[in-house]
């Protein structure tokens, strides 16, 4: 037996979370919690060299390593920095609101977020079934525990619990489907899948029983991947976790850790079972109707802000589904870009209502309210956010809706591209209700107090990021067209 | 029948009979021991195909480590049995509809022999040790995954704790800090109070 | 079934490990007695036979014939099933013990990892005992021994990776050819501080003095066991001198060099030669039996030293000392493996 010793270079960021965060770990039961700047600058510093790593490690073409469980590619470059640079942006805007929480177990929260960093990681990079199921997992477990922080409150308890029975559930599923998978073809990692499966002879006829095992196992996978995606039917999770949730953890689950669920998408379904495209689309299709419809009504009636961005989320999600299903280059990409400029635009939002939760956390609509007259800044930054998420012209959220209904289009799916924007029109409305609440009620609290200077400072970057690319789209689109 | 094949359909009656008994039984205590049996005729199955270390981890890891914790827990917990059956009734139609599905989809396809790709496995001689065999291909193939578990492991250990420790409520063992006990003087523990005055 | 002779020589065989077993628990008894007689200036048995020979014989007889007494509200068969569950692993994990060169029952490659699920099976006899006794005082023990047994089984395991990683096997015999050499050569000194945790844990492991918090007599009557008489507690008895032997033999297997002679390189080869004197210095049997009741006597002896444990320094020290102390000693056995060190891991 021979044994090809692993290029580690190639996982260099990987290494380097993980000892980082062992080390914090460490660090954390001789230091005392009060010392939390340490413990922030710690963090702060650990996500930096990871990003410096990435680039550093990024190779000329697609490498495998540790006999084919781990690849690095462009997609993986780009979807680690952007992990990376949310999570720094995110713990940017957590850091006052956990100093003003000093019951919260700082260390633990800086270290799950880390090794939950560490899981997307090891998702985006897995060449193997069973990598991709790992590094699930991790993030998994991490945001569980993450939910159930805030011990002393119940409502989070009740929501850790609900993500942790139906996130089993789903994982469960999943592993089912990967199962039957590696049953039909004996493989586990994704290229010797896709060969198998890119072989004509190999292919199963219509009808036979083989078929119907692949049945099996594409409807266990898509209903693993919907439950993770938090896609209808498979959502009820989302809302009661959003909500229960302290605003950090929700911003951190609402942003970073979609673009974790796409890469566990385009990994498995289109680079393993890209050639079954016909048999998943269909799926994907009711997903996305279904997404669309639910999350958007729903949302209407939302009072609490988190519960709507829930739900704003599951409609999101449902146009990433609608990219996905038209299963071609340019769909994958619009999907890409889509949950790149969704992250980005999410972590502002909540950014914006950790900036207003002093004590108090802010979370419903009538803490926004008449915000323009305290913190006028503020209240057009989320004028940003807002009118981005309802994919108004000319910022950002508008041109990744419209790359996901040009690949729509180009296939020919003219009634589904119809559908998304009849309930994009419906799901504005939602958006600017939130506007018109902050310029146009009068205030009924008393004004937060001014939110801290770095905070202030990566929410404008935050939202002039959106308008600035939203005229300079091209910026971006240059990047994500490297990958596909 | 040769010995091993008894040895087999015992082993086998026992894994489905203690399954059976560990979802039917009242008692608590009684089903975690019914599984407890079933884990352990599991691993006797699995010595018998040859498998003696997963066997015998399977005994150590779940019987030895894991139930005897369940079942640390499913005795001091005061469980109202009737409460947890009371849905019963309610969901037998469909859950046993769906077992039944499930049951004769797994019989259907479990009986085609054309779906699933089958290899017989070799017969090893007496000095093939399986133990060596799953730590080389563990330690070098599948390296990744395998540290990526134990990092999983990791995971849970913290959430555990920090989900579970109070770090305002640490000291709730009555022990004694030796310090602390010699620095007490009388003064600390006794109070003089003067009788004669009424 | 043409196995038939084959399943003949098996039960020959552990009839052969079994029956000297038995005797050497009955026995074991009567020294302990002795032995803690003489160490606080007493005689111990002394009436029944010969300077109290048949005593064990005489105990065997009285608990044979008292009756076996069912508590009210009892759980009836599992009262009754707890001591023979505690007893079969205890006497099941004697299948992979060599005796000497190739004098095994079962001669099987994972034998190191069998003993350890067995030994870890033994816990379930107490428990059930505690639990079906439906009496308070035997919950408690049987909750004290859970939680006990389950912790010192890490640090226990801990040590045997050790072992396992200076031998490069599991197997027991090779374990025991792998310290081939002298006295110098046995695992007791490169891996001393795995000796010593293991030998400690195995004194906790078998709820012995002093660590015998299950069944601490002044604060929980008699523990797990209060309840039981007659044969059911002769059954628990026998299981805890059985494990005591066992722990003991596997001391001596693991970190003694087993049956391998002390004498083993410092004398000339020519004495090993010699007729009787010869067989007697070279390895053999007779070496294993001498370290195993050194061990043995060990036992005793700490019974008649130390006071108990309390149950939260018990505990502190199986996960704060011991574990921590394998931990280390696993990264130090690592790093001689990894320079070939000295004579042990060349």
């Amino acid at each position: 037996m021979t044994f090809e010793l692993p290029d580690f270079s190639l996982a260099a960021a990987e290494l380097w979370l993980l000892t980082l965060g062992c080390a914090l770990l460490m660090l954390a039961v001789f230091v005392s919690a009060q010392r939390h700047t340490l413990l922030y600058g710690l963090s702060q510093f650990t996500l930096a060299g990871a990003l410096g790593w990435v680039w550093w490690s990024a190779p000329e073409s697609r490498s495998l390593t540790f006999n084919h469980h781990y690849v690095a590619d462009d997609l993986a470059t780009l979807l680690k920095s952007a992990v990376l640079l949310l999570t720094a942006v995110s713990l940017i805007y957590t850091r006052s609101y956990l100093e003003r929480r000093p019951h919260l177990p700082r260390a633990e929260f800086y270290v799950l977020i880390l090794f939950a960093v560490l899981g997307m990681f090891i998702m985006i990079s897995a060449h193997s079934l069973l990598t991709l199921y790992l590094g699930l997992e991790l993030l998994a477990l991490c945001l569980y525990a993450l939910v159930a922080l805030n011990r002393e409150h119940p409502p989070a308890l009740e929501a850790a619990m609900k993500f942790f029975v139906l996130g089993a559930l789903a994982s469960g599923l999943l592993l089912y489907g990967m199962s039957i998978v590696y049953g039909l073809t004996g493989t586990l990692e994704l290229h010797t899948l896709a060969a198998h499966l890119s072989d004509p002879a190999s292919l199963p006829d219509p009808g036979s029983l083989t078929h119907l095992a692949w049945g099996f196992a594409l409807t266990f996978l898509l209903v693993g991947l919907a439950f993770k995606l938090g896609a209808v039917p498979f959502h009820a999770w989302v809302p009661d976790v959003y909500e229960g949730a302290m605003t950090p953890v929700t911003l951190f689950i609402g942003s970073v850790s979609k673009l974790a669920a796409l890469a566990l998408v385009l990994r498995l379904l289109i680079e393993g079972l890209g050639a079954l495209a016909v048999d998943w689309q269909g799926m994907l299709m009711i997903l996305a109707v279904l997404s669309l419809t639910l999350g958007n009504l729903a949302a209407i009636a939302q009072h609490n802000l988190k519960r709507m961005l829930a739900y704003s989320t599951i409609a999101h999600i449902g146009f990433v589904t609608l990219a996905l299903f038209a299963a071609t280059p340019a769909g994958y990409h619009a999907a890409l870009f889509y949950i790149l400029v969704y992250a980005l635009t999410a972590a502002g939002a909540f950014g914006v209502l950790l900036a207003l939760s002093g004590e108090h956390e802010a979370q419903t609509l009538d803490d926004l309210q008449g915000l323009n007259h305290h913190h006028p800044w503020l209240a057009f930054l989320m004028l940003v956010l807002m009118a981005s998420m309802a994919g108004l012209p000319p910022l950002l959220g508008f041109y990744a809706k419209l790359i996901v209904l040009q690949a729509l289009l180009d296939q020919g799916h003219l009634a589904l591209a119809l559908y998304a924007v009849i309930f994009s029109v419906i799901g504005a409305f939602y958006y600017l209700r939130v506007i018109k609440r902050m310029y146009f009620d009068t205030p009924t609290h008393a004004a937060t107090p001014r939110p801290a200077r770095d905070l202030t400072l990566a929410l404008s970057l935050n939202g002039l990021l959106l308008i600035a690319l939203g005229l300079l789209p091209g910026l971006l689109l240059a990047l994500t067209h490297a990958v596909f | 029948m040769t010995l091993e094949l008894a040895v087999f359909y015992g082993f086998a009656a026992v894994l489905v009979l203690a399954s059976l008994l560990m979802i039917t039984v009242r008692n608590p205590v009684h089903a975690a021991l019914s599984l407890v049996a079933a884990f352990f005729a599991a691993a006797v199955l699995w010595v018998l195909l040859e498998a003696e270390f997963l066997g015998i981890v399977l005994v150590l890891v779940y019987v030895g480590a894991v139930m005897v914790l369940f079942l640390f827990v499913v005795m001091t917990l005061d469980l109202n049995v009737s409460q947890l059956r009371e849905g019963f009734v309610r969901y037998l139609p469909i859950g046993g509809l769906v077992a039944l599905v499930m049951g004769a989809g797994m019989i259907w396809v479990l009986t085609r022999e054309t779906v699933f790709e089958r290899t017989t496995p070799l017969r090893a001689g007496a000095d093939y040790n399986n133990t060596l065999a799953i730590g080389q291909v563990l330690y070098t193939e599948y390296v990744y995954p395998f540290e990526i578990a134990a990092v999983i492991l990791l995971v849970a250990v913290i959430a555990a704790i920090t989900l579970t420790l109070d770090p305002r409520r640490r000291r709730t063992s009555k022990s004694i800090d030796p310090a602390e006990a010699v620095k007490v003087r009388a003064k600390d523990r006794i109070k003089m109070v003067d009788l004669r005055q009424k | 079934m043409p196995e038939l002779p084959l399943l003949l020589e098996i039960l020959l065989k552990i009839g052969m490990v079994v029956s000297p077993l038995l005797l050497a628990v009955a026995y074991a008894t009567y020294a302990e007695r002795k032995v803690i007689g003489y160490i606080q200036v007493r005689i111990g048995p002394n009436r029944v036979g010969p300077r109290g020979w048949l005593q064990p014989i005489a105990d065997a007889v009285k608990l044979l014939t008292k009756e076996i007494i069912l508590p009210r509200q009892a759980n009836r068969y599992l009262f009754l099933l707890a001591p023979v569950l505690a007893l079969v692993p205890a006497l099941a994990v004697w299948a992979v013990i060599p005796f000497s060169d190739g004098w095994v029952i079962a001669d099987i490659n994972a034998a190191l990892l069998y003993v350890l699920a067995l030994s870890s099976l033994g816990v379930y006899g107490i428990i059930l005992a505690g639990w079906a006794s439906n009496s308070k005082y035997a919950l408690l023990g049987a909750m004290r021994s859970a939680a006990q047994m389950v912790s010192y089984e890490i640090a226990m395991g801990f040590a045997l990776v050790g072992v396992l990683m200076a031998a490069g096997s599991l197997h027991l015999g090779q374990i025991v050819s792998a310290q081939q050499g002298g006295i110098w050569h046995w695992y007791w000194l490169p891996l001393l501080p795995l000796f010593v945790v293991y030998f400690i844990a195995g004194v906790a492991e078998t709820n012995r003095a002093p660590f015998d918090v299950p069944e601490g007599e002044s604060e929980i009557v008699a523990g797990f066991h209060v309840e039981y008489s007659g044969m059911a507690f002769a059954l628990f008895f026998l299981a805890e001198y059985a494990n005591m032997i066992l722990i003991a033999a596997l001391t001596a297997l693991l970190f003694l060099g087993g049956w391998l002679s002390p004498f083993e390189g410092l004398l000339p080869e020519a004495a090993f030669a010699l007729p009787v004197i010869g067989w007697l210095l070279g390895p053999g049997i007779h070496w294993l039996l001498l370290k195993t009741a050194f061990f043995l006597f060990v036992f005793f002896w700490l019974r008649a030293t130390f006071p108990r444990y309390r149950y939260d320094q018990l505990m502190r020290l199986g996960w704060k000392v011991l574990i921590p102390v394998t931990l280390v000693w696993i990264v130090v056995i690592g790093l001689a493996i990894g320079f070939n060190l000295g004579p042990w891991f060349s």
